[in-house]
Order: structure tokens, then sequence, then C-alpha cells
């Protein structure tokens, strides 16, 4: 059994006290010799509140030097902690291995969004920047009076402060500061989550000065995971914890309506928590509560089944009547007219089915309910709002409830972490006692929250030269959040939903990103439908790793493949005829470089044989983001299998931070986005869904792995960093299907593009 | 009816009661407190369970810790050690593999036996040595790369 001591994040209080000789005692300062006003102002003993405005709410330095950082940002294993870490020693002056970063707990950290929208460095890393340059600005403020010298002329090296013409007038920070906390209020702009930013007076530093920023500096959390050392979620035990498992219905919205308890009398220690639809089981010991959730006779109720079978998925789509409808964003010129005077309409459309987070291991959580204080473990990406869902359904006020995110078996958006931490904290407050919750892998693939299956339609029109004179994008689909990208209300749970809270649905869609320059052109509208079954779906949308991001632009970019095809130019040049803005005009022409791409239409010619190969092309942007990519793909005609043989990426998410861990997370996005093109699609009958672990739910295996995924970065230093975490999913769908259709001249418009979906299309 | 089993782990030896029929993994999770061997799936489907029986990897989350016998079981914890790392341990430092690393005793125990046994793999022998198990966070060219450097380092 771990101890909880080991598993507690350090308090601040600990960490401000480490060190040797600079340690201070609780709650007293080390005394002033020379009380001088600004220090008063700017440095106190004790913590000012946890509060967005704070200075002291992100960044501490303690007392032997070293800075601690907290971050409401979470790092699932992508290296952000290491680029908080540059990013914050680059505006200290202070050597990378100074910087202490904790994140995700929310005892030390405000609610920066957790893991969202790849904004850990966009969003985060901004906030953490702003942070550090403005208690550097106020350490040599401090240091300037401590040496009679004015901040002008004072420069900091390796966190010391020292006279640019004295170098033996020098104070360090610990010796300014160490032991105190920072009483420095900030420009909080009033927002949590993603979009909170608090800067202070200070200009972070000019780019043209970096040391630390855009080293490839390795990640420190790989080691521990190696030699078996990494504690994740699923190994929090807590001195009187029982094992927790829940039970779903086998047909969806069933709702138990007896339970016999005693078919699980002989199981020691086996316990029922049973309350309207919420059901789930505790033993002591963790096989014992997977044998009663077995064993447990429970009678159903005999809904009718809600789902239409597979088959008519996307006919359902089309026809079932529009919920919410939108247009983002403003038409350019006169789609209409353009449609109307065209030489050539060329139009398409493309399916999407529904996917699973089928993250690594199912969801786990730990919940410790005391009469102060309810304690939560969880690997839910954004801890906060976890935090705050489970004091919402146990009815205790947030700041009662200490959230402590530890890393979980995988997190790629809302998957099955956040219903596991509320089903836990119920089942906690009804055994009264510790609950360690994880789901098996039925529960983890077939009922964690999916991406939406959609259908799309593009069209343009084409005048008597050969101009796109029009273009039209729209989406029909379910939306992006039945229930909402975190966990935060009851009615986005299934905790909520099974007992009886009120719904409200969620709603929403997406477009396409490009700067395609067509005169005329309309892509902003889309429209979604009502959720199949309302209330405890397996398949409830919600966010999967770049939400809506690969089903859009699978659609959008494959199309413009085929109008390129459709005009007989080379797919590279159509683009470049019309892609407007520079960054995006650069991510193309490098892309296409480094593939040694040869400028030709697709299809490819004079292919013979039952392998043919072709390279396809695409290029997106993602908030700020752009890139472009090539496929290389050999299509096996007979079994209708495809290897993704070789991709080229070329990425521009301007600033580069670390290139090293930039590099990976742009491979394993690419890895992540072939596997959700080639295998992915959630199987399900009228009943329920049937994809339910890695048979029924394939994904990409290592022996169908690309024999490289070659990466061009272009650095930005000017351009203030956006996300890489997702957009290297979003084009790849799209470049694969087209280069199917260079290999083969078939048109593959719907994913997956499993052998069996291949073959049909070629056939 | 539970019965009682001495099984040899990572060089020591414990006694457990347990059903005769309960999965290694939680006799090794829940009555000897080691938290590296993972559950991915129970159905023995993703490799986030596996240990060595005899120098041989098994999931143990679909094996009966009555079926460990007397055989010596080693887990990730007994690969090596940051002081004595074993090859494919430094490898993946080297090439930063893991993402979340959930999935890592999969990996390494599976890629220890099969390096073992076979020196100077071909790309394609690793691929099919490797075959089946899960990654969900697509680090598979970053595996790739450290088994491969690991089959360098053992010769």
């Amino acid at each position: 059994m771990i101890s909880i001591a080991k598993l507690n994040r350090p308090s601040r209080r600990a960490l401000l006290k480490s060190g040797g000789a600079l340690v201070v005692s609780i709650g007293a300062p080390m005394p002033l010799q020379l009380a001088r006003a600004a220090e008063e102002a700017w440095l106190v003993g004790a913590q000012p509140p946890l509060t967005p405005d704070q200075l002291s709410s992100y960044i501490a330095v303690n007392a032997d030097g070293t800075i601690s950082i907290f971050s409401g940002k979470t790092d699932l294993g992508q290296g952000l902690q290491v680029a908080l870490a540059q990013m914050v020693a680059e505006e200290l002056d202070v050597p990378f291995t100074a910087v202490k970063v904790v994140t995700g707990d929310t005892a030390s950290s405000v609610n920066q969004g957790g893991a969202s929208s790849a904004s850990g460095i966009q969003e985060g890393g901004k906030q953490l920047r702003a942070a550090a340059a403005e208690a550097r600005r106020v350490l040599v403020e401090l240091a300037a009076e401590k040496l009679g010298v004015s901040a002008a002329q004072l420069v900091v090296d390796g966190g010391v402060v020292h006279s640019n013409t004295e170098m033996a007038k020098s104070v360090s920070y610990a010796e300014l500061v160490g032991g105190r906390y920072f009483n420095v209020t900030l420009a909080w702009n009033g927002k949590i989550g993603n979009p909170l930013y608090a800067p202070g007076k200070a200009r972070p530093k000019d780019p043209k000065d970096f040391k630390i920023v855009g080293q490839p500096i390795k990640r420190q959390d790989i080691a521990p995971k190696v030699f078996a050392q990494q504690d994740f979620c699923t190994d929090i035990k807590v001195p009187g914890m029982v094992h927790g498992r829940m039970i779903r219905p086998a047909v969806a919205g069933a709702m138990p309506v007896n339970v016999d308890e005693s078919s699980i009398k002989d199981i020691p220690g086996a316990r029922v928590v049973w309350n309207q639809g919420f059901l789930g089981v505790v033993a002591d010991k963790e096989w014992d509560a997977i044998k009663a959730a077995r064993d447990l006779k429970v009678t159903w109720s005999n809904p009718t089944p809600p789902f239409p079978d597979q088959a008519s998925l996307y006919d359902h789509i089309r026809k079932a009547p529009v919920r919410k409808s939108e247009t983002e964003g403003r038409p350019v010129g006169d789609v209409d007219a353009a449609f109307k005077n065209a030489a050539r309409v060329i139009e398409a459309e493309y399916e999407w089915p529904f996917q699973s987070h089928a993250s690594m291991g199912p969801a786990c959580a730990v919940v410790d309910i005391k009469a102060d204080q309810v304690t939560l473990w969880t690997g839910s990406q954004k801890p906060h709002f976890t935090r705050d869902g489970v004091a919402r359904i146990l009815g205790v006020p947030p700041e009662k409830v200490h959230g402590i995110w530890i890393l979980g078996p995988g997190s790629y958006g809302r998957n099955d972490a956040g219903d596991c931490a509320i089903d836990a904290a119920l089942l906690a407050k009804a055994v009264g006692r510790p609950v360690r919750l994880q789901y098996m892998r039925d529960q983890g693939t077939g009922w964690d929250p999916k991406a939406p299956a959609s259908i799309h339609r593009a069209r343009a029109a084409i005048d008597a030269s050969g101009k796109v004179i029009g273009y039209e994008f729209t989406s029909k689909a379910f939306p992006r959040v039945d229930v909402n990208s975190n966990e935060s209300a009851p009615h986005d749970t299934l905790a909520g939903q099974l007992t009886g809270v009120p719904l409200k649905s969620g709603d929403g869609f997406g477009v396409p990103e490009e700067s395609y320059g067509f005169a005329n052109k309309r892509t902003g509208y889309w429209e979604t439908i009502a959720p199949l079954l309302d209330r405890g779906s397996p398949l409830r949308t919600s966010h999967l790793r770049d939400p809506i991001g690969p089903q859009v632009h699978f659609a959008s970019e494959s199309f413009m493949d085929e109008l390129a095809a459709a005009l007989n130019l080379d797919p590279v040049e159509f683009r470049l005829q019309y892609v407007s803005e520079p960054r995006d005009i650069a991510v193309i022409k490098a892309a296409a470089e480094k593939a040694g791409w040869q400028p030709a239409p697709s299809p490819r010619k004079g292919q013979g044989g039952n392998t043919v190969s072709g390279r396809g092309f695409a290029y997106v942007q993602r908030h700020g983001t752009r890139l472009a990519i090539v496929a290389n793909v050999d299509v096996d005609r007979s079994s209708g299998k495809i290897w993704p043989r070789k991709f080229t990426v070329a990425h521009d998410c301007g600033q580069i931070i670390n290139p090293d861990g930039l590099v990976r997370v742009i491979q394993a996005g690419v890895v992540q986005g072939i596997s959700r093109t080639l295998w992915e699609e959630v199987k399900f009958n009228n009943k329920n869904v049937t994809s339910v672990d890695w048979q029924s739910y394939p994904i990409l295996d290592i022996a169908e792995a690309p024999e490289a995924i070659d990466v061009v970065l272009i650095d930005r230093p000017e351009i203030a960093p956006s996300g890489a975490g997702e957009p290297a999913i979003r084009p790849v769908a799209a470049a694969i299907a087209n280069a199917v259709f260079d290999a083969t001249g078939v048109r593959i418009r719907r994913v997956p593009f499993s052998p069996d979906n291949v073959k049909s299309a070629l056939s | 009816m539970s019965e009682k089993f001495s099984l040899s782990v990572d060089g020591s030896t414990h006694t457990v009661t347990a059903d005769p029929g309960t999965p290694l993994l939680y006799v090794l999770r829940d009555d000897l407190g080691l938290n590296n061997p993972h559950f991915g799936c129970g159905l023995a489907q993703c490799g986030a369970c596996t240990v060595h029986l005899d120098g041989q990897p098994i999931r143990s989350c679909v094996t009966p810790v009555s079926a460990a016998g007397n055989g010596k079981i080693t887990t990730l914890a007994g690969l090596g050690t940051p002081e004595k790392p074993h090859p494919l341990q430094a490898a993946y430092i080297e090439e930063q593999v893991p993402q979340c690393g959930y999935c890592i005793n999969g990996w390494l125990m599976t890629a220890a036996a099969f390096l073992r046994d076979t020196k100077k793999p071909t790309e394609a022998q690793i691929k099919d040595a490797l075959s089946g198990l899960k990654c969900r966070c697509g680090t598979h060219l970053a595996i790739l790369r450290a088994v491969k450097r690991a089959a360098a380092m053992m010769g």
C-alpha cells in the first residue's frame, strides 16, 4: 500500500520551506534587517488567497532559491511540464533545473481549464510566462532597493541579481524572497478556464534574448515510468478504502427494477449501492468487487431499443429534424449567384462515425469523504472542474473538496475519467468508506462519451475557365457536446443523469479552418440533431481529441483534392492558387518540398498489379496553428488493406518552446489520426454499443505503423505560441483519402478505411 | 475456497492467501502492493498487465494465481533499475518513448523476452513480436526506435 504521505503533493508551505540553511519556520517570515516599504508591500509571510489575480497563485521563490510554479493545466505525457518550466526559467533568468512544476492540484493552482484544446502552452504557458515576467520585475525592484542601484542597471544571471558595473553588488532571489509569498495583484481578465489571463506590469522577454525557450530539453517524467516508479491514478490506495465497480444495462436506457443483493452474499464484504439508474457494488478486495458486479442478479426494465441499425446511421442523420443550426462567421461574396453562374458544379458528401476515446485503461478515481474535507484523486484532465462536479453531486461547497490530478490511463478529451470520479463520489457517500472505482474495459470503451457522427456536404462552382468561383460547406451531425467537455455539472454526468437530475443537453458543432480565397464562400453553416437517447446514453457525445476537427477537415480537404482532380490540377498547385495567408503558403510549400512532391494531377497513371501506391496532400489550420501533410500509402487491392507508409508534416505553431517535444507530439498525433482514419468506428446495434474492447474497437497496430513521419518545424519566435497537441490529427484522414485516390482512382468518402470498407469501395 | 500461495516476485518470496482463480494481476496489485502491472482490459488484448513467468511474457490479468505455481515472476520493477537499467529501459529514456505510459509493461516485458531470444532482429521481426500490444497515445514510431536501439545495445 502506498502511504498517503507519499501521494500527497507537497504543500505550498512545505515547498517554500524546503532547502537547507534558509529554512524558515511556518508563519514566521525571515526577519528583515531593514524594513522597506516595497518589501512590505510585495512580500508576505502568509499566502494570499488562491485567486487568479494573485501572483502568488502561480509562482513562488522557495527558500533554497528554486522556483515553484503552479499550473491549472495538466500534462498528459506530452512534455507540457518541461515546456512550462522552460518558459518560466527564461523569464526569471534561472536555470531550467531550478523550476519545479506542480500541476492540476486544486489546493495549489487556480482553474486554468486543465488539458483542453491544445492550450497547455497557448493559454497556460502564456499566463505563467506573464507571471514569471512580473515576478522578475518585482524581484529586480526589490534588489534595486537593497543594493542601492537603479533597476535599469541590474541584470539577472542564475537567479542572482547584480549590478551591471559591479558584479560584487549582488543579491540572490532566495535572499530577497525565500520563504515568503509574493503579494502582488495582477490584472486578471475575470475569466477562469482556458481564457484565464492575469498579466502584471512587466513585459515578457524579447524572443531574440531567449536562451532556454527553444532548447530540446528532455522530459523528466519518462524515467519514473520506465522504472515502474510512476504512480498512476489507478495506484492510489488510502486506509479503509474499498473497491467499487459500476453495473451498466445491456439495453441502453434500461433501469434496474429489482436488485437481488443475496446473489452476492457469499462474496466477502460485497455491498450494493442502488439509486434509480445508478447501480454499483463495493468490496474490500478488487477481484471481489469485480465478481460481485458480474454475479449480482439484476432485473432490468424493458425499454424500447433506442438506437437505429448501424447501417442506417447516416440516413438517420440526413432525415432527423434539425435541433439547432448556426452560421459561424460571415459568408464571402454572393455564393448563390456564383452557383447560378457556374459552368460546372462539383459536389460531394462525406461521413464520419462515432468514435471512442478508448483510453489505454478504463478510468479510475478515488474519493475519500471526511467530515470536513473530501479528497478526490482523478485522472480527469480538467481536475478543477472535476472537483466542482464532485462538490455538486455531494452537495458540499467546492472549497471543501480537494481535487488532486494524477496521471490516468490515457486521456484524450472528455473520456470516461470524469464520470468515474462522480460515480466514485456517490459510492463513497453511500458506503461511508473511501472508494477506489475503476471501470471495466467494456465500460471504458462502451460507455465513455463519444465523438459525434456526422455528415458533411461540400460543393463548388467552377467557371468556364476552370476557376473556383463559389464554395459552400455544411455539416449535419450529432452535437459535439451532448454532455459538456467537463464534468462540473451533474446533468453532464452519467451519475447525474441516472439519478434523475434534470437534463440540459449541450449543442454546437464547428466549421473548417483554412484560408482559401475563393471569391464567393460560405463555410460556416452547421446543423445538429437530437441525441438518440437523451439520458444515460452510451452514445452521448463530447470532446475527443480535436473535437470535430478530423471530421470536418476530412471532408473539406478531401473536397479540395476532388476539385483539383476534376480540374486536372496538381493538388499542391491547386491549393497554392487559392490559399492566401503567408504562413499557410509556407507550410504547404515546406511539406511538399520535404516530401519531394513532383507536381502531377491525381490519380497516378500507369500502375498495375495488386499493390498500388499513392500520395495525398492536406493542409489545415487550428486555432492559430497551421500545418500541411503528405501521406504516402500502399493499397492492397485484393484485401483492401492500406499501409500508411510514410508521412511528411510541416508544422507552424508560432514560437517553438521545445522542438524535441514538439516533434514527438506531432508524430504521435499523426499516428492517432491514422488510427482514427483506418480503423476506428463505434459499433452498435439497436440496443447498445457493441464496441466494448480492442477486438470490437480496433486501433492501429504497431505492425501497421508508418516507416517514417518526417516533421519540418517552422519556428516563428515573434508569434505567440499556439497549440500542437491536437492539430496534427486534423488533416490525416483527408491526406490518406487523397493518397488512396491517387493510388486507385477511387474516392473514399466514409471513415473508417478498414480493409472491408476499402475492398467494397474498390470493387 | 482460498488457498495459500508462495510467489517469487522480482527476487522476493511472498505468501498470499487467495482464491485459486484470482487473476495474478490482482494478487500482485492488491495483496503484494505492486503497482506496475496495470489493468488495461482483463482480456489479454492489450498487454498493460504483462509480467514474466519464468522468463516468458504472460498476461497477468487472465492468468490465475494458481497457474503461477512455483514459477519465478518478474515485473517491470524487476527488469532493471535506474542504477542498472535494462537496455530497453535505457533506450526508452533515450528515445523519450511514452506519453501516458500506462501501456509500458506490455511493450517492455514483451520486447525484453524477444530481444533476449532474438539477436539482431529485423524490423519485420520486431513488429511481429510486438503486434497486438496496444499504445493509445500513438507512440508507435518511438517504440520501434527504442527497441531497435536496445537490440543494437544487446548485440
